[in-house]
């Protein structure tokens, strides 16, 4: 049972060859067993998990129709806002927040009977690229116990590979859901901008974050979209377009793209590892054997993608996270005598290191005399990316590029060189700042064994041929069916 | 001997609430007096998560209110957010606007007495949400209130326009007038519906040399009184002090200064505005509004005809004093009534002193709308014409107001019946007249002697006839026959 995948699961579920609380159990028994290791769970639910799960299999039992998800075992990112247990972020100024409501995503998981068994780790408020940033556990990748898993969705990818959950939600701003999935050879699809609700989903750079799911294969994600996707009342920035009608990601997934085109960037990835290049060209590869025309495109602005990142989401989360005071909910500083030493001394005290340097930063591109010199022109630049993501697809179906210029790195190796951290993210980036959306497939492993992801890059709202372009590819290769060995 | 003149410079940062029925980014009911954090929800307070979602209705207000303020209204508006700490404002940043604001360039006219309107100019209006209140009453700590969190507000800031407390006044009571028209607001001071901060200085030329005194902000002003007073002070307060220090406006040299209602003084409560830095960008959870024409074109349409304009018209159209006029346009429902009224057929001035004695008296004791009172437009014109042509007198005219309001029946039906109908009867108020002739022979000498006793003679003799007939008879009818029988 450990090996099948999400759809697999749900149809043994749904014809009642096996029960969901069977799979509960089981999940549960490999948390027991080797979550202390992997840390990807800040919190789990058992009880609830397998009351709803029961609930399932008694509505199939009785005959009755079930969700997309019925029954199947599924996690959640801790910065996705549920009813029940903690809704931390990774942070300590949020350890005992209790949301008084459930995200979108949350609620569509649920409506689709989905059985949500935990929240897991990701650095603190989603600022890291490594899970080390969160402030309440470690999660290490379960490829590598020493390597990080990625992040910041570290947790939901770990917990994917490692057979915690058939499914996870994470969210991406800079490329939280593709580098971790690409360290943990899970898939990983980032949407278009404004394809999820993300209301519920504690804000960290709004104009960037967008939700998508972690799974073990491309079918598998687009079974979680149909899920999820579409627009939301409670989120203005949200939209329908292309989804309207019913329409479905995973009906239609074998049909592949005829005379697909594949843009690739000369040039733009020489700084990777070879063995990432390696494994991206050999990609390359299998798509030609299919028929796939291979063109050159040009991404003359990528060069600032990062910088202007880094002004953008760093001024919205230094105003998104103005709101962790300690006055409202959330940690408050004993220490304090006035109500401003209640704002300075609980957020010193309880926000991490990076998250300070974020808001700081933020605040600093913000402040007045510096707002044009920067904000204003990364906002500039990001029109530009924009821009050359419209010309490039002008010629081509997607981009394919290696999803992070390095396979999973040591615990502890780029912890405190921030710059270097930061360079984790070269290639996902642009994405988030275009809108567009951007998938991570496994597309095989270095000389550790250690996972490479391939990244493919859609036009805006284009997830449903994104999703056919990595079937394509995952019906030609087995890489989606290897699991991690645990040295138990 | 030194000369010094000066005149004073008013300029107003007005918050008007917007009497929605739900907030500005969530559907909590707008909604006071209720027990604390009673009406709101994770997007009000602020929970981690949550987005705001726009509330149409308060947009459609203020653009009605722009439209009405004369602005130019923008047909491509964007959200910003504003931000400051401060525990009665959740999030700790404040959904505004900021360089796209959704209406600039207007103009408020005021009256300024003689029939005559100032034009008091106006930079923007722009729509955000209010914070919540501090509440600090529970010893040692404070308590957050965030019922008002999210309420719409339209802030609207005019030019320097204004040159004294009573035009400042002047111009509130006609805001007032206007949202109340438009029905885009309560409008009540007191209850912080309207929000006023007059920034004011003096322009002083002592000597043929000309200075200007620095600018102070007058916060904590919640009745139109108040607003003019302070005003009246500061005037008074910034002269003492040039005079003393001769302390002139500097850039940065704005202080911010609280009415005390209680000393009527205003009190120092910051030395220098800080320079706030806050740090406004665009609000990335929100779209930015578009306007179409035929949007547009539907609110204008519920433009109405403006207090002041309507004020004014019915000085010059049906000749009533400005003050009544003032009286009758103070209320939307009062005007329209009047306006109704008339449209039947009655008589402006005679309407107006109906409506604004006993109608307007009437509405104010049973706490409602003139137009609440239960009787119809069609009813008070019958009831004018009646008074006009003499069935009933002007008094029993309004005796048959109030039981109209009270049964509803027609006004023709209730002078009969509370027998209000006049003598006009020449033949049979002669003879009472005879009798009363007959029976007063002194007033009579008195009536006919000529001088000042004759005049005083005359009335107590009209009094007699009229108190014969229990008040019915047609005095003008009384007169003309006394007058016959004396000479």
């Amino acid at each position: 049972m450990e090996d099948l995948t999400a759809i697999e699961l749900r149809e043994r579920i749904a014809r009642g060859e096996i029960t969901s609380v069977a799979a509960v159990e089981s999940v549960f028994s490999r948390i027991a067993g080797r979550d202390g290791a992997v840390g990807a769970y800040i919190s789990t639910d058992r009880e609830r998990a397998m009351a709803r799960a029961a609930e399932v299999d008694r509505r199939i039992a009785a005959g009755e129709e079930v969700g997309f998800l019925g029954g199947v075992p599924v996690a959640v990112k801790d910065n996705m806002c549920t009813e029940w247990g903690a809704t931390t972020c990774g942070s300590k100024i949020l350890e005992n927040f209790h949301s008084p409501y459930n995200a979108t995503v949350v609620e569509k998981l649920i409506a689709a009977d989905a059985i949500i068994v935990g929240k897991t780790n990701m650095d603190e408020f989603a600022m890291g690229s490594s899970t080390e940033n969160s402030g309440l556990k470690r999660t290490v990748n379960p490829w590598d116990t020493c390597r990080v898993p990625g992040g910041s969705s570290g947790g939901s990818a770990a917990a994917v590979a490692a057979g915690f959950c058939y499914a996870a939600l994470g969210s991406d701003t800079g490329g939280s859901i593709r580098q971790p999935a690409s360290f943990c050879s899970v898939v990983g699809l980032k949407p278009t901008y404004g394809r999820v609700s993300r209301y519920g989903l504690v804000a960290y750079g709004s104009s960037l974050d967008q939700i998508g799911p972690l799974t073990r294969t491309v079918a598998d994600a687009a079974l979680v979209m149909d899920v999820i996707a579409g627009h939301d009342p409670a989120d203005s920035t949200s939209v329908d377009e292309g989804i309207a009608g019913g329409c479905s990601y995973l009906e239609g997934i074998d049909k592949g793209v005829e005379k697909l085109r594949i843009g690739i960037v000369p040039g733009l990835t020489t700084g990777a590892d070879e063995s990432v290049q390696r494994a991206v060209e050999a990609a390359l590869e299998v798509y030609k054997s299919v028929g796939a025309e291979i063109v050159e495109v040009e991404m003359p602005h990528s060069e600032y993608a990062i910088a202007a990142y880094y002004v953008i989401a760093t001024a919205e989360a230094s105003s998104n996270l103005a709101r962790y005071d300690g006055v409202h909910y959330g940690y408050r500083s004993t220490g304090a005598e006035d109500y401003v030493e209640v704002y300075s001394k609980s957020r010193a005290e309880a926000f991490g290191q990076e998250v300070k340097r974020r808001i700081m930063l933020g605040t600093y591109a913000l402040s007045s005399g510096y707002y044009d010199a920067y904000y204003l022109k990364a906002l500039k630049v990001r029109n530009l990316i924009r821009g050359d993501f419209a010309v490039a697809f002008e010629k081509c179906d997607c981009i394919m590029m290696p999803v992070a210029p390095t396979t999973a790195f040591r615990i502890g190796e780029k912890i405190n060189d921030p710059l270097t951290m930061y360079l984790s993210d070269v290639y996902t980036i642009a994405a988030n700042l275009a809108g567009i959306p951007g998938m991570s497939i496994p597309c095989g492993f270095d000389h550790d064994n250690l996972p490479i992801g391939l990244q493919i890059l859609g036009p805006t709202f284009s997830e449903g041929k994104l999703l056919r372009i990595g079937r394509m590819y995952e019906k030609e290769t087995d890489w989606c069916r290897r699991r991690p060995s645990f040295a138990d | 001997m030194s000369s010094i003149e000066h005149r004073v410079i008013v300029g107003l940062e007005i918050h008007v609430q917007l009497c929605t029925e739900s907030k500005m980014f969530c559907r909590c009911a707008v909604e006071f007096g209720q027990q604390a954090n009673s009406r709101v929800c994770p997007v009000c307070i602020g929970m981690p998560g949550v987005l705001p979602v726009m509330n149409k209705k308060a947009f459609e207000c203020s653009v009605l209110a722009g439209l009405a303020l004369n602005c130019r209204i923008a047909r491509f508006t964007k959200w910003d957010r504003k931000s400051y700490y401060y525990p009665d404002l959740p999030k700790n940043y404040q959904i505004s606007q900021y360089d796209m604001p959704l209406a600039e360039e207007g103009f408020i006219e005021i009256p300024v007495g003689g029939g005559r309107a100032k034009r008091i100019r106006i930079i923007r209006a722009h729509l955000e949400e209010d914070a919540g209140k501090n509440l600090h009453t529970a010893g040692s700590f404070s308590q957050v209130d965030l019922n008002r969190a999210g309420t719409p507000l339209l802030e609207i800031v005019t030019e320097p326009d204004l040159s004294s407390g009573a035009e400042a006044r002047s111009l509130a009571v006609e805001l007032q007038r206007i949202v109340r028209y438009l029905g885009v607001s309560q409008g009540d001071m007191q209850k912080g519906h309207m929000r006023f901060e007059p920034n004011i200085n003096l322009a002083i030329t002592k000597d043929g040399q000309k200075f200007r005194t620095p600018i102070s902000e007058i916060k904590n002003l919640n009745s139109f009184r108040a607003l003019e007073r302070s005003i009246d002070y500061e005037e008074h307060r910034q002269l003492d002090e040039f005079l003393e220090t001769g302390a002139v406006l500097e850039t940065g040299s704005k202080t911010t200064r609280g009415w005390d209602d209680d000393r009527e003084i205003t009190v120092l409560q910051r030395e220098k505005e800080e320079s706030h830095d806050y740090r406004y960008f665009p609000e990335p959870d929100l779209v930015p509004v578009e306007l179409s024409d035929e949007w547009l074109e539907r609110i204008r349409e519920r433009l109405c005809e403006l207090p002041l304009s309507r004020q004014m018209r019915y000085v010059d159209q049906y000749g009533l004093g400005e003050y009544d006029a003032g009286v009758l346009t103070a209320e939307v429902a009062t005007s329209d009534f009047f306006e109704a009224v008339v449209a039947c057929g009655a008589e402006p001035k005679r309407t107006c002193n109906l409506l604004t004695q006993v109608g307007l008296r009437l509405a104010n004791e049973k706490r409602c709308g003139i137009d609440e009172l239960g009787v119809t437009a069609e009813g008070v014109a019958e009831l004018v014409r009646m008074v006009d042509h003499g069935r009933v007198s002007a008094g029993a005219g309004e005796k048959i107001f109030e039981t109209m309001s009270d049964t509803g029946k027609d006004p023709d039906l209730l002078a009969e019946e509370m027998n209000l109908i006049q003598k006009s009867d020449a033949g049979e108020l002669e003879g009472i007249v005879d009798e009363v002739i007959g029976e007063n022979p002194q007033a009579v000498e008195d009536a006919t002697s000529g001088g000042k006793k004759s005049k005083k003679a005359v009335g107590f003799l009209l009094g007699q006839v009229m108190q014969r007939t229990k008040g019915r008879a047609n005095p003008k009818v009384v007169s003309e026959i006394l007058a016959g029988k004396l000479n």
